[in-house]
């Protein structure tokens, strides 16, 4: 028998070979820097700073606007040029109320108070450090680890995955993060495993690339901490994926609707645990972050150390520029990355990947055919969903069905839709079926709570009537003794 | 520098519909050669003739629908219903017979229930029963294989072109003069005499497994249907559950009965079960999704074959048992939604 969850997925080319082979760099500096103020996940950032203010790199500009929110930080010295709305990557390219700095080019760091030693602070008072610090999942998902890391830390038992599993094609930022800075993942493991009150850490990665595992156990071997263990898991996508990441490693599954603290556990990608250390060890918070520049429409493909908010444009150019082939600018992988617009958009922490593709990155679509039922698609699902069913469901609205048959424990990881032989754009048609569903969801939840008020208040009206009537009927039957 | 967008995945595998059809005929071709050495070119000429039937009634289908012709009309789904059927009729069957059964597999079992993708039934197994209820004496004129120790039916291919095209043999020869029933079917009708089994497998069409020539055909449809499953363009899943179902019923009863019933070796070798295994059963449009799910189908289709060739009044029982199992599918398929990931087993 299987092991839970794990099964399914693709063996793809890791088209990595060659954003790989240059050590990491950090960009060239750029003239001005532009910071979404929601560049992660929940409420937007409230700015702590107005045009014409002298701003410091590493100085907070924007503080969390709700319970889910992150910091923002400058990522180099300069003047606030604008707060305004500006194109931005997450938004498809549509503008979002942004803060602009002006760079000098002087780089003055921030002078912020070294903190103690993590050892030295409580679990808690080392949660919300973290959360000064700026820091989100840099794994794509940006959501802010200071929450994360609240919401897990009452399960008992807890234990701490670190998603060094790159999820998908092109994408090498964690694979160079883990070559060049294994000392801070491991440290950033030990301030993670003290915040958590955790005993165990794995630090799981894919088998196809050495040089990480190396750099890892090295890295492990030197802190002498007997917690944190190096896990290879077999490079299929989506391996990385952190509900088959969990699976895999711990044979457990997330369950549907839930967070991985159910099961006992916290996953957090590598990068944001190296940037987690950054800011614990070093008082630098996160305004930077390493970004692959990658695929067949760039002269130069490699890595580089990106502060925020650096034009896309920018950073294309500083890897030698377009090539004549390239044809779509993608943010992320092959399978989930989003396509966008133009490259007028800045780099912010959710950017792990920029590919420049060309069309030897792509593969044309053919026609769409209809379903020919073959199966294959439910035969790679990670979710053990049955994807020709839920694109029948689709095409007939059927959101009951498309609920029972699971279309919320989609993971939009693409894998059927690469597999489909009549070329149906299973993917998209999910993902926007999506909301709809949801929406209904939210309807059925309200209509169910108005008709348990209906039901309570009749309840509530039927008990007072029969409550009146034994009332009257015992007077009357006082009444009729005494007469 | 503006740039075209489109939505993830940003690669597919160059796959496509057409490719998988002609990969299931390219794995036919085997079954086809060794067919043409054993009963000569009859089946060469009703495949011509089915095929054209296909493509006219596919057109024909797709032009009363509002259809576009290119990507349907050559996606080869047609013409895999024309061979699979002209592989099912005797060499020598009138031409009317291959087309009609296909006109109907095409037009009513495929396009009146919604075209490619949406047919409950297989078409071609839906042209076969047509023909088997309306014609069944045609459908018996099988020839003998052209072996040692048989006398072959010593037609050229101009006169057995003729003979289709005249639906009556050359004037030399009278039909029971070159007909033969196919070993499955002189085997139902020997036991049913009183003979036992090992009477009946004494007769020149028998060989040590199942017919002579007939398990040589079979040995070349298992090998295109397992270089299918090497291609991954069909699954494991219905050809094991449907030949294990045959083989498991072929083995219990001739263990009961030996002098009854016909071992599990001569089932797995004769008429059309390896075909309908891999070929067949595995049409994906009218067969259950899930794995469990065809497990069940292919099951189910296994001991039907079993049963109706058995016990029943038709020669073979494949194409009955996978029509019944399509009507099967949807409760199959209701009953074996797999565990989604993160829910309660």
């Amino acid at each position: 028998m299987a092991r839970p969850g794990v099964r399914g997925g693709l063996r793809l080319n890791a088209h990595t070979e060659r954003s790989t082979e240059h050590p990491l760099r950090p960009a060239s500096p750029v003239e001005s820097l532009v910071l979404p103020l929601d560049q992660h996940a929940g409420a937007a950032a409230v700015p702590l700073v107005k045009p014409g203010d002298r701003v410091l790199h590493g100085q907070p500009i924007a503080e969390p606007g709700g319970g889910i929110s992150a910091w923002l930080h400058s990522p180099a010295s300069g003047t606030v040029a604008a707060i305004e709305p500006r194109p931005a990557p997450h938004r498809m390219g549509a503008p979002t109320l942004s803060i602009v700095v002006a760079n000098d080019k002087r780089d003055e760091r921030y002078g912020a108070a070294s903190p103690p030693r993590f050892e030295e602070l409580s679990p808690q008072q080392l949660r919300d450090t973290i959360g000064r610090g700026g820091v989100v999942g840099l794994g794509g998902a940006v959501f802010p680890t200071a929450t994360k890391l609240a919401g897990a830390a009452d399960a008992s038992g807890l234990r701490l995955l670190l998603n060094g599993a790159e999820c998908e094609p092109y994408i090498s930022c964690d694979d160079m993060l883990m070559r060049e800075r294994a000392r801070d993942i491991v440290f950033g493991a030990r301030v993670l495993l003290h915040a958590l009150a955790a005993q165990t850490c794995v630090i799981a990665i894919e088998d196809d690339t050495p040089q990480p595992a190396a750099a890892l156990s090295a890295a492990i071997a030197e802190a002498h901490d007997d917690r944190i263990q190096l896990r290879l898991v077999a490079t299929i996508y989506p391996a990385g994926g952190e509900k088959q990441l969990i699976a895999t490693v711990f044979g457990v599954e997330v369950p549907t609707g839930g967070l991985p603290a159910d099961v006992s556990t916290v996953c957090l990608n590598v990068g944001t645990v190296a940037a987690v250390a950054q800011w614990i060890r070093d008082a630098r918070p996160l305004t930077s972050r390493i970004v692959t520049v990658t695929g067949d429409g760039v002269r130069e493909q490699r890595n580089l150390d990106v502060p925020l908010g650096t034009p896309m444009a920018a950073l294309i150019y500083d890897c030698g520029g377009y090539t004549g082939r390239m044809s779509r600018l993608i943010m992320g992988g092959s399978m989930m990355g989003q396509a966008l617009p133009h490259d007028d958009l800045p780099v912010i922490k959710a950017t792990n990947c920029i590919i420049a593709a060309s069309p030897l990155d792509l593969q044309q679509r053919g026609p769409e055919m209809p379903c020919i039922r073959c199966g294959n698609c439910s035969a790679v699902c990670p979710a053990v969903l049955l994807p020709q069913q839920l694109h029948w469901y689709t095409q007939a609205r059927d959101l009951q069905a498309l609920e029972t048959h699971g279309l919320l424990d989609c993971i939009e990881c693409g894998c059927c839709d690469y597999v489909c032989p009549s070329q149906i754009p299973l993917a998209e048609r999910f993902r926007d079926m999506k909301p709809a569903l949801l929406e209904k969801l939210t309807a059925d939840a309200n209509a169910d709570a108005a008709r348990a008020r209906f039901d309570a208040r009749t309840a509530r009206l039927d008990r007072i009537e029969r409550e009146r009537d034994a009332a009257l009927a015992k007077k009357r039957q006082e009444l009729t003794k005494k007469s | 520098m503006p740039f075209a967008t489109a939505p993830a995945p940003h690669v597919v595998a160059p796959s496509s519909v057409a490719r998988v059809m002609r990969q299931v005929l390219y794995a036919l071709v085997p079954t086809v050669v060794l067919h043409g050495v054993f009963f000569g070119p009859g089946l060469l000429i009703q495949i011509v003739l089915g095929v054209a039937t296909a493509l006219l009634c596919e057109a024909a289908a797709l032009r009363l629908r509002g259809k576009p012709l290119p990507p349907f009309l050559l996606d080869g789904s047609a013409i895999i219903t024309a061979v699979l059927l002209a592989l099912c009729l005797p060499p020598l069957a009138p031409w009317w017979l291959v087309v009609s059964g296909v006109a109907f597999a095409i037009l009513v079992a495929k396009h009146l229930f919604g075209g490619l993708g949406a047919n409950p039934f297989n078409p071609a197994m839906v042209g076969y029963a047509v023909l088997l209820v309306s014609f069944p004496a045609r459908l018996l004129q099988w020839l003998p294989p052209d072996v040692p120790g048989m006398q072959p039916t010593d037609l050229s291919a101009m006169e057995t072109l003729t003979t289709i095209l005249t639906g009556s043999p050359p004037a030399r020869f009278t039909w029971d003069a070159i007909t033969s029933p196919t070993p499955l079917d002189a085997l139902r009708t020997d036991l049913a005499l009183g003979m036992t089994m090992g009477e009946a497998h004494a007769r020149a069409l028998f060989s040590t497994f199942g017919g002579k020539g007939w398990e040589w055909i079979n040995l070349a449809t298992l090998a295109g249907g397992i270089w299918l499953l090497a291609l991954k363009i069909i699954r494991w899943h219905i050809p094991v559950a449907m030949l294990g179902a045959l083989f498991v019923c072929g083995s219990v009863m001739s263990a009961a009965d030996p002098g009854a019933y016909a071992g599990p070796l001569f089932h797995l070798t004769s008429g059309a079960s390896l075909l309908g295994a891999f070929f067949i059963a595995t049409d994906p449009v009218s067969a259950a999704t899930s794995d469990r799910g065809r497990l069940i189908y292919g099951a189910g289709i296994g001991v039907l074959t079993y049963v109706i060739r058995t016990w029943g009044g038709y020669p073979d029982g494949v194409a009955f048992a996978v029509l019944i199992m399509n009507l099967a599918v949807p409760l199959i398929d209701r009953y074996t939604i797999p565990r989604i990931y993160g829910h309660a087993r």
